[in-house]
């Protein structure tokens, strides 16, 4: 009378790693388990154990044979592509039973042996679900956020950021003028299945420039043959808007799967707590989606999304001169405060990022597989300014990046050893819009980038691996530049660079700034468990980043900054040495990760003030991107205690010191540190009902160079000199956070998650060192958050 | 195998196709909302006092703006204008005034006055006298469409001797209601500075 059927649900598949362990639990349909029941899985068979626990190890990467068989019950007969080790639970149906879902957990999937990974969880990302890329990210020691508002938000990993992050969405990655510190990552939390953040450049098959870390999100994948999905539905008090969010997914055995997934937000001005923060709101709408085939030897995806937002610049912050800037941190009042609105004026930024690709992975034998991936990215940036005299409909900035990117990654296990090694290629063209009226920030080019690498691991045995990497990669670019002639005198460009000039236009010269790099990364590393439950990973590696586009080639006033920013011809890579160590400690019911680093970065590159220029708008302070040597080291500390049944304590702490070795001072923006505590409870006979209370202290950061400089203002009618403090931190704060959910049975037996929240419960007044407009307003204030999540 | 050959081809066209480099070689920026120029003329005791501020090459360039200042005794008549040290202004004399803002990057100079007198109502320029030297006052019709000033124009009342500077600034989207404002008090005025300007002057 029951019908036979089985089938699972594969949470995740990733790059990676071979000689699996496959562990699970065999049970029936009233998961009760199944001794005995005879696991087949490649070559290799055992039988469950009392509690219906099967353990499998040594099976390699690709698709495996999956053959589970117990008297009485349907056999279950599949292929698992595995890509790591798997805690897999198969329930065993006898006749005639309706489908039902079995929850595959996935347990070890490692993008780098010797580093510990840090991992966000798909309820986690579900719950940030109107946030933004960055601040989900905090929610992993040791990153913290570099803000310009509070919809640009971008992750800072160990005290570093922008270029020095890199950032893949579904094995690509970003390119979305990352450079800018006011250019938050394209990407909407909502097509993220799952996130991981690897400290340092160690993944070396990710490229060889990520000295400050790297974030790898792949998206939600399934393998269910059944058409289900989710709906997520967030309002937001401050702001006064929300976010909807709907997926669906069709998989289906060594077939066709499908997943699509589109978003929606809409917030007008944010709130301080004691005023509005006028021309805050934003706007977005994302897509994205894939098809996937799958056949016995080989499978083919092809992937699409599309981010596209609107973000409002706090008016405040827009600034004249340095008069302007002054005036806003003295006076500590926001100097514009309109009444709420949702409309969006200048200034603003629109963005759209696409990305399209094409992936093909061919499993040759057990243990052996070629993956082939070509991706397309086209990222279009409008920025728009207050100007006088032109409409407000015209870009003050405009810019076109396109990029193509070739990947052909191949892997290899025999016994202990894994092999994995691959070669890249990348084509960019940027185009800066002539047509805006305003001198381009960073100027049109064309880019070449050309990588290898190669990766051996060693699994000398079940307690101790090795793993070495090393990694080439060529870069070349081509600029297009107009440099004012005063300008180019300034820098004493002349002679040294005169071979790029090519045309004579009155007062500029046309320029072809061409470089060309060779650059050598190398990552080696060790994992040892030991005595009780410790685990130690031990990794150094070196990384090499080539300046960007903005370090090279700025020349003139950054209206959102009030700064005159140059860059410089002459720099030369940054080179990061970096040592991470990490030791975890599972006892029964706590478990404590500690990770101290030292990153040693030579020329590293950064903005340092150098005095002042006079012009026609007044005096501006002149920042000029220079190179010292830099001395990065902190730590970052977490721990989870359940303290019993219902009560749960969670701790992260990071702490990062910047050192300037070079001139004996301390770096800018490093996130000071900070402790973020929660405590939950949790009642799974009350609706699985939790509730959280958040503790997120933020201390002054009190290691900072002074760059104050001194200016002429009128004060009463006169010109009076004038400190302008731009250095001194804003002081430490302390919010404390609610948060509440619980599930519900819903129509068709669908589950659902009513959730609520309270951000800065105490509508708390603060600043924030690392958000660039802390000259101009507050932080947000109080928000209260509704949230409900559907399953169907 | 034959679908992997099939699909090397297939990447290996769709990279053909895309790597096709596109160099736009675009001209220069066509700079448009760029002030170079900031003139001040001053009408009165029968000559006429030109004092230019100019910065050709714009915000973005190092070199700082140039000063200029002209007296032409016979106005609209033959004789040229001379140079002279400062803006030498007769003492106790009324002047009518009167500025002009130029982007020079352009041929012919594009007159962003006409710019600032059509956004009236998001502009407004402020003038600051170092004390003693005189005083300044908006004309009565040079009003914008909410009849708060601009201040193109100005009347300028010198005092006695002295040496000092007069300081103009074109603010964009200033308060215009906030205290002090329309008299042409720029301490609350707010809004972003699109020039700023000193002239060195002296009242003898």
């Amino acid at each position: 009378m029951q019908k036979f059927s089985l089938f699972f649900f594969l949470l995740c598949f990733g790059i990676h790693y071979s000689q699996n362990t496959i562990s699970g639990k065999i049970v029936d349909e009233n998961d009760m388990a199944l001794e005995k029941s005879h696991v087949h899985i490649s070559s290799k068979s055992t039988n469950s154990k009392k509690d219906g626990s099967f353990i499998i190890s040594n099976i390699p990467n690709g698709p495996a044979k999956v053959l589970i068989t117990y008297v009485g019950y349907k056999p279950i007969d599949t292929t698992l592509v595995l890509n790591g080790n798997l805690e897999i639970n198969f329930k065993m149906k006898q006749k005639n039973e309706e489908l039902e879902e079995i929850v595959v957990k996935h347990k070890n999937n490692y993008f780098n042996h010797s580093v510990s990974e840090q991992k966000i969880k798909e309820e986690t990302i579900e719950k940030f679900s109107s946030q933004s890329l960055g601040n989900l990210l905090k929610e992993v020691s040791g990153v913290s956020v570099l803000k310009s508002g509070n919809a640009v938000v971008k992750p800072v990993i160990n005290g570093l950021h922008s270029s020095r992050v890199a950032i893949f969405n579904n094995n690509v990655k970003l390119e979305d003028q990352q450079w800018g510190m006011e250019h938050a990552p394209n990407f909407d939390v909502n097509a993220a299945g799952k996130i991981t953040v690897l400290k340092g450049a160690s993944a070396l098959q990710y490229g060889g420039d990520a000295i400050g870390g790297i974030v790898i999100i792949e998206p939600f994948s399934t393998k269910k043959d059944t058409l289900f999905g989710k709906t997520i539905m967030t309002m937001e008090s401050n702001g006064r808007g929300g976010t909807i969010s709907s997926s669906l997914h069709k998989g289906n055995f060594c077939d066709w799967s499908w997943n699509a997934q589109g978003s929606f937000k809409y917030f007008g001005d944010r709130e301080a707590p004691e005023y509005t923060l006028s021309n805050t709101g934003n706007r977005e709408a994302n897509f994205s989606g894939d098809l996937k085939y799958m056949g016995k030897k080989f499978d083919f995806t092809a992937y699409y999304s599309l981010y596209s937002a609107t973000i409002g610049i706090l008016s405040a912050s827009h600034i004249g001169n340095v008069n302007d800037l002054y005036n806003s941190i003295n006076n500590q009042i926001s100097s514009v405060v309109e009444d709420f609105t949702y409309s969006i004026k200048n200034p603003k930024q629109q963005v759209q990022h696409h990305l399209a690709k094409l992936n093909y992975n061919y499993y040759i034998k057990d243990g052996e597989s070629i993956g082939l991936q070509y991706a397309f990215q086209f990222n279009n940036r409008k920025e728009f300014d207050l100007r006088t005299g032109v409409s407000d409909s015209k870009a003050a900035l405009d810019l076109n990046l396109m990029t193509h990117t070739f990947n052909a990654d191949y892997k290899l296990s025999i016994d202990t050893w894994d092999f994995k090694s691959g070669i890249m290629g990348l084509f960019q063209n940027n185009s800066a819009n002539p047509k805006t009226g305003v001198r381009p920030l960073i100027p049109s080019y064309n880019k070449f980038d050309a990588g290898i690498y190669a990766i051996v691991d060693n699994h000398i045995s079940e307690d101790f691996s090795v793993e070495a990497g090393i990694r080439y990669d060529f870069s070349t670019i081509e600029a297009t530049k107009y440099y004012l002639k005063s300008r180019w005198n300034e820098r004493e460009y002349s002679p040294e660079f005169n071979h790029f000039i090519e045309g004579d236009f009155g007062t500029q010269w046309l320029t072809r700034p061409t470089f060309t790099f060779h650059n050598f990364s190398a990552s080696v590393g060790t994992q040892y468990s030991f005595g009780n439950e410790y685990e130690w990973y031990f990794n150094l590696s070196r990384a090499v980043r080539n300046p960007n586009p903005s370090e090279f080639f700025s020349d003139g006033l950054h209206h959102s900054s009030g700064m005159i920013e140059l860059g410089d011809l002459r720099l030369q890579q940054e080179k990061s040495n970096k040592i991470s160590t990490s030791l975890q400690k599972q006892w029964e019911n706590f478990k404590v990760n500690i990770n101290p680093f030292l990153n040693y970065i030579e020329d590293y590159i950064f903005l340092k003030p150098v005095g002042f220029e006079t012009t026609i708008r007044g005096a501006f302070p002149v920042w000029e991107y220079q190179q010292i040597n830099a001395l990065l080291t902190g730590i970052d500390l977490n721990s989870e205690w359940q303290i019993n049944e219902h009560w749960q304590h969670r701790l992260l702490l990071s702490y990062v010191n910047g050192k300037d070795k070079t001139n004996d001072d301390f770096i800018i923006d490093m996130p000071p540190l900070n402790i973020n505590n929660r405590i939950s409870f949790n009642k799974k006979d009350w609706s699985n009902l939790t509730l959280e209370l958040q503790s997120e202290i933020v201390f002054r950061q009190t290691q900072f160079p002074n760059n104050n400089f001194i200016t002429n203002i009128i004060v009463d009618g006169e010109l009076t000199r004038v400190e302008v403090d731009i250095s001194s931190p804003p002081a430490a704060y302390h919010l404390l956070h609610f948060a509440s959910d619980f599930q519900f049975k819903f129509a068709n037996n669908s589950m659902a998650t009513l959730g609520f929240s309270v951000f800065n419960l105490l509508d708390t007044k603060y600043r924030d060192y690392l958000n660039r407009q802390r000259f101009y307003a507050d932080e947000l204030g109080r928000n209260f958050q509704i949230q409900l999540k559907i399953n169907y | 195998m034959n679908n992997l050959n099939k699909t090397k081809i297939f990447f290996l066209v769709i990279a053909a196709i895309t790597i096709t480099s596109c160099n736009n070689d675009d001209e220069p920026v066509n700079e448009e909302e760029v002030i170079t120029t900031v003139t001040t003329t001053l009408t009165g005791g029968g000559q006429v006092i030109t004092l230019t501020s100019k910065d050709l090459d714009g915000v973005d360039g190092p070199n700082a703006p140039e000063f200029t200042a002209t007296r032409d005794l016979d106005g609209d008549g033959p004789n040229a204008p001379v140079i002279i040290p400062s803006g030498n202004l007769a003492a106790n004399t009324i002047y009518s005034g009167a500025v002009t803002f130029l982007n020079e990057t352009q041929s012919p100079a594009e007159d962003i006055t006409v710019e600032v007198e059509e956004e009236g109502v998001d502009h407004q320029v402020f003038y600051q006298l170092s004390a003693g030297l005189g005083t300044i006052t908006y004309t009565d019709t040079d009003l914008d469409l909410n009849g708060k000033p601009i201040g193109l124009t100005f009347t300028l009342t010198t005092g006695n001797a002295g040496t000092g500077n007069l300081k103009v600034t074109l603010r964009h989207l200033p308060n215009k209601s906030a205290s002090g404002v329309e008299t042409g008090d720029i301490t609350n005025a707010n809004g972003t500075t699109d020039a700023l300007v000193t002239y060195p002057v002296t009242v003898n």
